[in-house]
């Protein structure tokens, strides 16, 4: 355990000692940690399902949320290691697509899905997002401390979003957060046209 | 005051040299996604550049609001849905005939269910606007401009249509006083007057 933690350790510094990549990611100026956070803000998929999965969690309420919390951004982090390891870059779009189009549905239906329900999708589509991370990432130059930004920011958008979901009463509010599911799972429907769609 | 004035009177030709060094340097790339902005924006402007999907989405929040509750929210949940379905459908090559015919026709029947306060079961006013529905995805979900992102376009494509209801329900809500009662029936009305040019236009 203590092997595995300092290899971390030395993996992460060793990282952050490479030379920047200037082709690929967006870089803010400010650092790895930020490329990351930057990273989820300019990636549709994962912003999508991290709104979409905040929304949903905060339906099923407080206990279903603080567990999500846990779930979404640990899945994360593991997805990101592994698919920091792939060979090659992968992008999953099928994959990703699916995973907020099916959480914008359940949030539009406000489907009273059970905890465990709840966590396992969310453990589900942060392994897949998270290796595209990780998998993307590396590939465009980031290091961990970039990965750790992006899990950092899935935790803040989940823990803040999902929190505020969890106090609206019954009302025009919570149709309002089934109607941002409504478009969220739209716009997955359409996503996955583009991606079926015969080539011209 | 003045010392605030005349600092950022100061201030003024530093920012100004910064404004201009930041456009001379190289935009970043984004790694996975690209046009990204172009992608949002063409989506957001595209359900507005046509008159047809206009005044049929705000009839949509127009006779929800007429309907009163649950449908108000039902109709603005679902027709995201269903018009994506459509929007999928012509993406994968599935064909529909009469899609211009089709959406003038929702215009007609939308406004004229506005005008005519038609409040038929709530199960049966989904399907109709779901039908409808499926023929405004068909025609405009499918229509992406040339390097741009595909998941923007369709996000921005969906948000603005899902506003176009909502000025359709919050003009509907004048529906409870009197004068906004009339108003509310001559906008369906000027709806169905409108779905009659689009399908007149259509068949000529």
């Amino acid at each position: 355990m203590r092997i595995g933690g300092a290899t971390l350790l030395l993996g992460a510094v060793a990282s952050t000692a490479a030379a920047p990549a200037h082709a690929h990611l967006v870089e803010t100026g400010f650092g790895a940690f930020y490329d990351g956070i930057a990273h989820l803000a300019l990636t549709p998929a994962d912003l999508l399902l991290v709104i979409a999965l905040a929304l949903l969690a905060g339906q099923r309420g407080t206990r279903t949320a603080r567990w999500t919390l846990l779930a979404l951004p640990l899945a994360w982090l593991a997805g990101g290691l592994l698919g920091a390891r792939a060979a090659a870059e992968t992008d999953l779009p099928l994959w990703t697509t699916l995973t907020f189009a099916l959480a914008g549905v359940l949030v539009a239906l406000d489907a009273r899905l059970h905890l465990g329900a709840v966590a396992a999708f969310a453990v589900a589509a942060g392994l897949a997002h998270g290796y595209v991370n990780g998998a993307t990432m590396m590939a465009g130059g980031a290091n961990l401390l970039g990965l750790g930004g992006a899990v950092s920011a899935v935790f803040c958008l989940l823990a803040i979003l999902s929190a505020q979901v969890t106090t609206l009463q019954a009302g025009w509010t919570r149709i309002a957060v089934r109607v941002g599911g409504s478009w969220i799972a739209a716009a997955g429907l359409l996503m996955l046209g583009w991606l079926a769609r015969p080539a011209a | 005051m003045t010392m605030c004035s005349n600092g950022a009177r100061a201030a003024l030709p530093r920012l100004l040299l910064a404004v201009v060094l930041g456009g001379l340097c190289a935009a970043a790339l984004a790694h996975e996604e690209t046009g990204q902005a172009a992608g949002l924006v063409s989506g957001l402007s595209h359900p507005v550049s046509g008159l047809d999907h206009v005044v049929a989405m705000i009839a949509v929040g127009l006779w929800g609001a007429v309907l009163g509750p649950p449908a108000i929210w039902v109709l603005p949940v679902a027709f995201p849905l269903v018009m994506a379905l459509g929007g999928l459908m012509g993406l994968l090559g599935l064909p529909l005939p009469g899609v211009e015919i089709g959406i003038a026709l929702s215009a007609i029947v939308l406004g004229a269910l506005v005008l005519a306060e038609v409040r038929p079961p709530l199960w049966l006013a989904a399907l109709l606007v779901a039908a409808f529905a499926v023929f405004h995805g068909h025609a405009h979900g499918r229509e992406l401009p040339e390097g741009t992102s595909a998941l923007l376009y369709s996000l921005g494509f969906v948000i603005a249509t899902g506003l176009l209801h909502g000025v359709g329900i919050l003009l509907g809500a004048a529906h409870r006083w009197e004068v906004g009662h009339r108003l509310v029936r001559a906008a369906g009305g000027g709806v169905a007057l409108a779905g009659i040019f689009f399908l007149w236009r259509s068949v000529t």
